[in-house]
């Protein structure tokens, strides 16, 4: 099963309310995945197969290797289910 | 028996809030093995926010030593993680009982007026109800009327801030789908009313190239552990090598010394983010689900970054603005004969970031500015007021940062004041 980690400055609120819009987003999309939520300095040391967030943050986890989805509007579970995609194929 | 079930169980917040995850959990119909893992992570949230208590304060402890000697004034580091686990010890059990009731409150609130808002921003939930149950206490308040006005005062709280600053979210989104639900709303509002009066909204931030370098402030850890540096060394320089080796390091050098405590205070934050984020993961998704259930057609009302990708430049003018207006209170204080706030990057990177996006979207450039601008003064000059009226009670060295928890605060002492109970 595939991991998803959602990052944002402090690993409370934002990302938290992002991990229940990313799994909303997968059940409609009809995949499964484990999701969790943390801080940027935690993330750095995280493992998972995607990191997602708001993309001044998630750009600064860009470390040639993992893969990141950048969100504009993290509150649009359309942008999430979108871009979350091409990840599942 | 009794007392077993009052004291030892219900008198413990760490079970106390592991119970209600547990209700919450067999409510929600979830499988034996997330209610049993669910459970035993609240409590130990609980527990690990007090760990991060014990390392965090030994730093502030030292810091205050070292900002007396220097100035011979007391610096306070507002930090509501700080002041939120230093509390648990005697306020633990009224602040974790204020913020389930709270809770409800909101749900019965959003169910029976216009504020149709659910306020899920956890962590300040919890912070909220720990300035109620501190400031309610001083008040003269304890047992079951703290607890029930408490409540009330949190569920009010928790739907009357996000309507305050719904106008100016919706031109923000350009849309109705979430509030805001943040306790640093007084000063987002003075923000957006200040852009008004001086700015002109189509100036907007958005025009302007700002350099990205900034974006790594938003990593809390790494802002914590900066600005507690930088001032942990100024003070140092000023306290003198002296003082420090014979009286705090116990001989080891003096700068050294400070770094490793500055990083300390910043590893006590990050111990205590982690109890919190715990905490919070097994409470919200309850109070949601129970809410959709309840009251059709609410809004959600999430923290302030939820904001910053509509106005990127905002943030960072929101941020510096505020900042330099956190410093230049700082010199002002003292000869007010307020403590010195000594001004964190964290609040004024979250809430001064949020003010320069609410400023801009009244005032454009000069509203960002401004705005941001009011909201660090407001932040710097509130908990100096807030530190004067709940006196000695033991939290010396911190207090609560943003602006709403000031405000409440400062009302409910001036009141309870006023009927003379405190």
């Amino acid at each position: 099963m595939k991991k998803i980690m959602v990052v944002c400055g402090n690993g409370l609120g934002s990302s938290f309310i992002m991990e229940l819009n990313v799994k909303k987003a997968l059940k409609e999309m009809e995949h499964t995945a484990e999701v969790d939520h943390t801080d940027l300095t935690s993330a750095k040391s995280e493992q998972a197969d995607i990191f997602i967030g708001a993309g001044d943050i998630i750009g600064q986890l860009d470390d040639g290797k993992r893969t990141l989805v950048s969100l504009e509007n993290m509150m649009s579970i359309p942008e999430i289910k979108s871009k979350l995609e091409p990840h599942f194929q | 028996m009794l007392e077993l079930i009052m004291t030892d169980i219900l008198g413990t917040p760490s079970i106390l809030v592991g119970l209600f995850a547990l209700i919450g959990l067999l409510l929600q119909k979830k499988s034996s093995a997330d209610v049993v893992s669910g459970t035993l992570k609240t409590v130990m949230g609980f527990i690990i926010i007090g760990a991060g208590a014990a390392v965090l304060i030994g730093a502030l402890d030292i810091f205050g030593k070292m900002f007396d000697h220097a100035f011979n004034v007391q610096g306070v580091i507002p930090n509501n993680e700080a002041i939120v686990a230093t509390a648990q010890g005697s306020y633990g059990t009224s602040t974790a009982m204020i913020m389930v009731f709270g809770m409800i409150f909101n749900i019965i609130l959003a169910r029976i007026t216009p504020f149709k808002y659910i306020f899920l921003t956890g962590h300040h939930t919890l912070f909220m109800a720990c300035l109620l149950a501190v400031t309610l206490s001083i008040g003269g308040l304890s047992g079951i009327p703290l607890i029930a006005v408490g409540s009330v005062l949190l569920g009010a709280c928790m739907v009357l801030f996000p309507a305050l600053l719904q106008p100016f979210v919706r031109q923000i989104t350009g849309s109705d789908d979430f509030a805001i639900g943040h306790f640093g709303s007084v000063g987002y509002f003075i923000s957006a009313t200040v852009g008004k009066w001086v700015g002109n909204k189509e100036k907007t931030t958005e025009q302007i190239k700002v350099p990205k370098s900034l974006g790594f402030l938003r990593d809390t850890s790494v802002a914590v552990s900066l600005t507690m540096t930088v001032f942990f060394v100024i003070v140092a320089l000023f306290a003198g090598q002296e003082y420090i080796e014979t009286n705090l390091s116990g001989g080891s050098n003096f700068i050294v010394f400070s770094f490793i405590q500055a990083i300390t205070f910043a590893a006590g934050v990050y111990i205590i983010l982690a109890g919190v984020r715990m905490l919070i993961a097994e409470i919200v998704p309850a109070f949601q689900g129970i809410a959709d259930k309840l009251v059709p057609n609410t809004k959600p009302a999430l923290d302030c970054p939820t904001i910053f990708p509509f106005a990127p430049n905002a943030v960072i003018i929101g941020f510096l603005f505020s900042f330099l207006a956190g410093l230049l209170a700082m010199f002002v204080l003292p000869s007010l004969s307020l403590s010195v706030i000594v001004p964190g990057l964290v609040p004024h990177f979250f809430t001064g970031a949020a003010a320069g996006v609410f400023g801009n979207i009244t005032g454009g450039r000069r509203g960002a500015m401004a705005g941001a601008f009011a909201n660090g003064l407001l932040i710097s000059f509130i908990p100096a007021i807030l530190l004067v009226l709940m006196g000695d009670i033991g939290f010396e060295g911190t207090t609560f940062g943003d602006s709403d928890f000031g405000v409440i605060g400062i009302v409910i002492l001036s009141f309870m004041k006023f009927l003379g109970l405190s």
